[in-house]
């Protein structure tokens, strides 16, 4: 799993956080202002919550005049699918074992 | 974005064992048998019992996996939470197996659920080139038949 899935797990338990970045998803660039009115809290939390998810590459930035304005990554989300997928090949293993465990079972 | 094939939420892997119901609920809740399928492991059967899954630990899992017995239905039902992480991270999930009797053995079904938006927050969003990944997804749930 590549190290970065750490930070996208943590960026996303977040209720807040998670709330952010959906709404970036669904309608595509907003500024911190927009995103603060969006989610209820302060804009400092917001700008908080945003240094989380760029840190996880979850959202871009750009600066445009005094405003600056966010856009998701959701590419980024890729390794939660190796995960998922690790897990099916992880209980696919298992389930071989337990194959084997029950033959010597009798 | 209810249509479940839009949004897998579970993982469930299915097969079926030539050896008798009781024989796999053994399996599943003998902690020294437990050990030697799945993971070291303090498991006891009781509904509310804490225990841990352990294994070696890797680059992203510290190979602790923290579980609660929830459910108990001998010899059919069983499912415990199944949680990676710590507290603080808070990656949790459900893992339930059903064990259902069929001609010369007995049909073993494991679902891991919680896969679903308090984790994976917004795949089911399909416009942003999700789906690639929608598509390992399917890859997944498609090989377990």
């Amino acid at each position: 799993m590549p190290a970065l899935a750490d930070n996208i797990f943590r960026a996303l338990a977040d209720p807040t956080r998670r709330a952010i970045f959906e709404e970036l998803t669904r309608q595509g660039e907003q500024t911190v202002h927009a995103l603060t009115r969006y989610a209820g809290v302060s804009q400092p939390a917001v700008s908080k919550h945003l240094i989380v998810l760029k840190r996880a590459k979850l959202v871009r930035h750009r600066r445009e005049g005094r405003e600056t304005h966010y856009r998701a990554q959701p590419d980024s989300l890729a390794p939660m699918v190796n995960w998922l997928d690790q897990y099916g090949a992880f209980w696919r293993e298992r389930f071989d074992r337990l194959e084997t465990l029950l033959e010597r079972m009798e | 974005m209810s249509d479940p094939k839009e949004c897998p939420r579970s993982l469930v892997i299915e097969r079926v064992f030539s050896h008798t119901q009781e024989k796999l609920w053994r399996a599943l809740t003998e902690s020294t048998l437990l050990a030697q399928w799945m993971m070291n492991n303090d498991f006891e059967l009781e509904v509310g019992k804490k225990f841990q899954f352990r294994a070696e630990p890797q680059p992203n899992w510290n190979g602790v996996v923290d579980c609660e017995v929830i459910l108990v239905d001998p010899i059919e039902r069983l499912s415990y939470n199944w949680g990676t992480g710590g507290a603080e991270s808070g990656l949790q999930w459900v893992v339930a197996f059903t064990l259902t009797p069929t001609m010369g053995g007995t049909h073993v079904r494991m679902e891991q659920s919680g896969f679903g938006p308090n984790q994976i927050a917004a795949y089911n969003g399909a416009n942003y080139g999700w789906n690639k990944m929608l598509g390992g997804l399917e890859r997944v749930l498609g090989e377990v038949s």
